[in-house]
Order: C-alpha cells, then sequence, then structure tokens
C-alpha cells in the first residue's frame, strides 16, 4: 500500500492538522506500514457478517427528564482560551 | 512493615482499629513520593495539601465511628480522570491547563467515601501508546528497572503502585492499558467488562473500547476498588444498567471444578519469550492443581485483533478529538489567524506525533472511498472475534493467557516504529473489541528479573468469577509478596 504525499496532505486538511513539509515523507511511510499490516484483514471472509459497533447489546438508554443543576456560564467559560462577556471569542470567520 | 507498603484491606484495618491515623498514613504516602519520584517520575501533578486536608476529614470521619472501605485510603488518579479543580492534562500539551469543572463518576463514588487522592499520574498521551514514552511531559521508569518502560497507557498508576507511591490506583484500559502495565509492573490490574463502570468524566479515547478500572497491590484491593467504582450511572448511555454482585464475598469461591481455557495458538505466537511462555503454563498449572481443569479453546479469529483494533480505534479518536479546537477548552496557537489556521497551528502544536499519527489514520479509515474497506471490514472482523469467545465460554468458565509477548523492553526501543508497539497489544486487545473483562496477576519474574502477569478473561459481567480465580491463585503463590528494590 503506498501513501502519497498529497493524501496526506487531504487527510491532514481534513483532520485540521498542518504536517511540516519535512515530517511528510516519514508520515507517509509508517502510515503506509500501519496499513499493509491492516489490510490483513482482507483475507477473511466477511459475507454476512454483520458489523459490530458496540460489545454489549443496550438500547434505548434514556433518563428520566428531570430539570437540574448544570454548570454555571461562569464555570463553562474559566477554560476558555479567550473569553468575552459570557462569549466564547473566536478568530474572525467571514 | 512501612505504612506506605500497606494494601488497602491492612490499612482499613488499622484506621477501623484507631491504630493509625489517615493523616499518618496519607504523609507516608507523600513522604514515599517525594523519595522515589526523581527515579520513577509516576505523577503528573501531585496533590499534596487537598491530600492532608482530605485525610483530615477522614480522620474527623473515623473519629465518629464511621468508616467505609476507602475511607482515608491514599489513593491516585490517571491523569485521564476529570478532577475538580485539580489539573488534568491527558499526558497532551493541549490539556496542560485543564481545569475541569466536575468530577468523574469514578472520582465522586472515591470522594463519597473519603478516599485521599494524593495526585494524578502519567501517562500515554490520550492513553495512545503502551509505554508512557508518548506522554508529553515525561516518561515513567520501571520500578523493577529504571532503565525500562513501564507499560502504558496507564504506567504511572503501575509504577506509583508497584513503588508504593499511594495504595492503589484507577487506570483505563482501551486495548490493554491497565493490564499490560500492571504485568510489566508486577501488580494487579482488571479491566471490567464494557459498560460495568461509567465512563462520564473519562477523556474520551475509543468510546466502544474505553473502560476503567482498578491496579492495586492484591486481588482484594482491586475487587474493593471495583465495588465502589461499579454501577449504572445515567449520564454514560453505554452503562449497563444490571446489578453489581458482592466481589468481596466472592473472593473465597475458589477454582474447584471450573474449567480454564487454553488458547494453545496463543503459545505459538512469533515473539513470545520464553520466560514468559514458561511463566504463563506454570501459572495454568497451579490452577490445575488447586482443582481447575483445562480444556483446549480455539480463537481463530483473534489473530486479526491488532488489525481490526488499528482501524477501529483510530477512527473513534480522530472523531472524539475534533473537540479539541482552542476554543473551549485547552491550548490555543496562531491567536490573531484566521478561523481555520488556528484550528490547524492549535492541534498540530497541542498533540504529539502518536496521536497525529493515530488522527491521521483513523480520518483516512473513515474518508469517503475507504470506509467499506476499512472501518467496515474491522467492525466485521470484530463480530467474528466476539463469535470467538462466546463459542469458547461454551467449554469453558475462564480463559488463561499471556498479557504480553515479553516482559518490559528498554525504554526508545521502539519509540521510531509504531507497528513494533502496536503488536505488543496482541494478547491484551481481543478483550477490548469483545467488551469482556480482563485481568493481570504476578505469576512470575524473567531471568532479568522483571515482572511477568497470568491474564484471566471471562465472560460479559463475570468480574466475581475472574477475581475468586485470581485470588486463589495469588493465596497459592508468593509472587504479589514480591517488591522492586528501589533505592532513594
Amino acid at each position: 500500500m503506498k501513501i502519497t504525499p498529497e493524501e496526506v496532505a487531504h487527510v491532514a486538511h481534513l483532520a485540521r492538522l498542518q504536517i511540516a513539509p519535512e515530517a511528510v515523507g516519514k508520515i507517509c511511510e509508517q502510515v503506509a506500514t500501519i496499513l499493509a499490516y491492516v489490510d490483513t484483514l482482507g483475507q477473511v471472509d466477511t459475507h454476512d457478517v454483520p458489523p459490530t459497533t458496540h460489545a454489549i447489546a443496550l438500547t434505548n438508554a434514556f433518563r428520566d427528564d428531570i430539570p437540574h443543576a448544570h454548570l454555571s456560564r461562569e464555570d463553562a467559560l474559566a477554560n476558555a482560551p479567550s473569553s468575552e462577556d459570557g462569549f466564547f471569542v473566536v478568530p474572525k470567520v467571514i | 512493615m512501612t505504612l506506605h507498603s500497606l494494601t488497602i484491606a491492612q490499612a482499613h484495618d488499622l484506621l477501623k482499629r484507631r491504630q493509625i491515623s489517615s493523616v499518618e498514613l496519607t504523609r507516608a504516602v507523600l513522604d514515599r513520593i517525594a523519595a522515589v519520584e526523581p527515579q520513577i517520575k509516576a505523577f503528573l501533578t501531585v496533590t499534596a495539601e487537598q491530600a492532608l486536608a482530605a485525610a483530615r476529614k477522614a480522620d474527623a470521619t473515623i473519629a465518629q465511628g464511621r468508616i467505609a472501605p476507602l475511607t482515608g485510603i491514599p489513593i491516585a488518579l490517571k491523569d485521564v480522570l476529570c478532577t475538580q479543580g485539580v489539573r488534568t492534562t491527558c499526558g497532551s500539551r493541549i490539556l496542560e491547563n485543564f481545569i475541569p469543572p466536575f468530577d468523574a463518576f469514578v472520582v465522586q463514588r472515591l470522594n463519597a467515601q473519603q478516599a485521599v487522592s494524593v495526585g494524578k499520574l502519567n501517562m500515554d498521551e490520550f492513553a495512545m501508546g503502551s509505554t508512557t514514552e508518548h506522554s508529553a511531559f515525561q516518561t515513567t521508569c520501571n520500578p523493577w528497572d529504571t532503565t525500562c518502560i513501564p507499560g502504558g497507557s496507564s504506567g504511572g498508576s503501575a509504577a506509583a503502585v508497584a513503588a508504593d507511591m499511594c495504595l492503589a490506583t484507577l487506570g483505563s484500559d482501551t486495548g490493554g492499558s491497565i493490564r499490560q502495565p500492571a504485568s510489566h509492573c508486577g501488580v494487579v490490574g482488571l479491566k471490567p467488562t464494557y459498560g460495568r463502570v461509567s465512563r462520564f468524566g473519562l477523556v474520551a479515547f475509543a468510546s466502544s473500547l474505553d473502560q476503567i478500572g482498578p491496579l492495586g497491590k492484591c486481588v482484594a484491593d482491586c475487587a474493593w476498588l471495583l465495588q465502589v467504582i461499579a454501577g449504572h450511572d445515567p449520564a454514560d448511555a453505554t452503562c449497563a444498567p444490571c446489578e453489581v454482585p458482592d466481589y468481596s464475598a466472592a473472593l473465597t469461591a475458589g477454582v474447584q471444578g471450573l474449567r480454564i481455557g487454553i488458547p494453545r495458538s496463543y503459545f505459538e505466537v512469533d515473539g513470545l519469550h520464553p520466560d514468559v511462555a514458561k511463566a504463563v503454563l506454570a501459572a495454568i498449572a497451579t490452577l490445575e492443581s488447586l482443582g481447575a481443569r483445562t480444556v483446549d479453546i480455539e480463537l481463530p479469529y483473534t489473530k486479526y485483533g491488532v488489525a481490526a483494533y488499528y482501524v477501529i480505534a483510530p477512527s473513534e479518536a480522530s472523531s472524539n478529538l475534533a473537540r479539541y479546537d482552542g476554543v473551549k477548552y485547552g491550548r490555543r496557537d496562531a491567536e490573531t489567524a484566521e478561523l481555520l489556521e488556528m484550528y490547524r497551528a492549535t492541534r498540530s502544536q497541542g498533540f504529539g506525533p502518536e496521536v497525529q499519527r493515530r488522527i491521521l489514520l483513523g480520518t483516512y479509515a473513515l474518508s469517503a472511498g475507504y470506509y467499506d474497506a476499512y472501518y467496515r471490514k474491522a467492525s466485521q472482523v470484530r463480530t467474528l472475534i466476539m463469535r470467538d469467545f462466546a463459542q469458547a465460554f461454551e467449554k469453558c468458565d475462564l480463559i488463561a493467557a499471556p498479557v504480553t509477548p515479553a516482559p518490559a523492553t528498554l525504554i526508545g526501543a521502539h519509540t521510531d516504529d509504531p507497528l513494533a508497539m502496536y503488536l505488543s497489544d496482541i494478547y491484551t486487545l481481543p478483550a477490548n473489541l469483545a467488551g469482556i473483562p480482563g485481568i493481570s496477576v504476578p505469576c512470575g519474574l524473567s531471568a532479568d528479573g522483571l515482572p511477568i502477569g497470568l491474564q484471566l478473561m471471562a465472560g460479559h459481567f463475570e468480574e466475581a468469577r475472574l477475581l475468586a480465580a485470581a485470588q486463589a491463585f495469588e493465596q497459592a503463590t508468593p509472587f504479589h509478596q514480591a517488591k522492586p528494590r528501589i533505592n532513594p
């Protein structure tokens, strides 16, 4: 399995990561090695096998709809890198 | 015996009889941390003042004649568990200054009994790794040989217990992160069934696999801790609403008549260290001498466990870690840049190489055109692995296996070869994929004097049986009494 620098750049963009140009080659190599190993899954016949996303069968895990106390706005903002007037501050979007 | 060497049960007995106070015990543990931490590097945060204040309150409660199993007991927590007002880093620069505004469910349970937390323990960043070398802050050293890794990702937890820097700890296990370091450090580590313990307040890595569990100096201490943290929590929708048995009462059940399944192919794996094979096979013979009988079982699809796991776990991680965006909490870089630039700078500077590698891998596996080939395929293989265990448990009550292919490796051995590190998880990952409980119990030392663990696995919610067998083995063998020699 070969991974091109363009593919790494595309996936990095999707993941909102920025890969240093000098690191791209090594990442291509490492990801390709891991994917080559993962490709052994292709040896397994999974025809008609349903996928499992949860090991324990639980359905409709609802809790009672009872009002209770939540984090205060002050607590919720306490860890924000930047906040103002009770809001999170983000860089200019448009 | 020195106070810091006590087990929970021993300390509880002395506290109850007022022969020691929680303040004395906590001071002894804090002194021990001060003496050996420079060599072990297990802690990211030591909360000495808060611990002594909590110990004084616990002593006041005990003076009123009220004492719960963990009242006044000095414990410590893997830094993946949120602690209100105490920094929780997850071993990452991106959370370096994060002070949670709430306690994890398991922390609330410990606090309700007035357990005394002495601090937060080192780990691989976001629990991704098997060595603690992927912590953004420090590499923890194995107390048995400080040139070796303690295992991971709960390496700080296992090392702290082994070095008597706390009486017991909580860790988390997504692919072996409790059992593997417990094995490498010669302590007991239990991964409960998926859904047995609430993950509310556990920083998420791979949500269909993560589970919180105890690490302790003996099986009974793990049973006590599990008793306190197990049970339903409406705040975690994946937490099972089934009854919690009395684990301590079950400890005496023994192994008489139990059928122990032996996956013979697990002993033919390339890279299985002869010392590990020898110790684990001897441990199985001990279980037989205690009245269990062995049956050969097949787990044919579990050899695909590593491949399935390294699709599923990074995929879930890539989604879970999308929340670190430099807006709500955590680090922010490129303050003045436009939004996309700020995201990229924050995440690239905040996450370490292993975390970025797994995010890239997971994003790739989930991206358009690859989803069926990777995530869906791996999830189907996961079904086959679960069926392997279901069929095995028709023939046996427990499964015995190694925890790791080899004893602890030297620090630095695999840092440039991620696949080699992933392959060392071969014996632990299947239990996470199947959601079943597993425990690591000390079963000997290698020729180099490094601890080896025996892994026992059971069916869903069969922790009581697992603990009983582990207890029977522990009581029949001297291995849990061995202590590393650390010269402060």
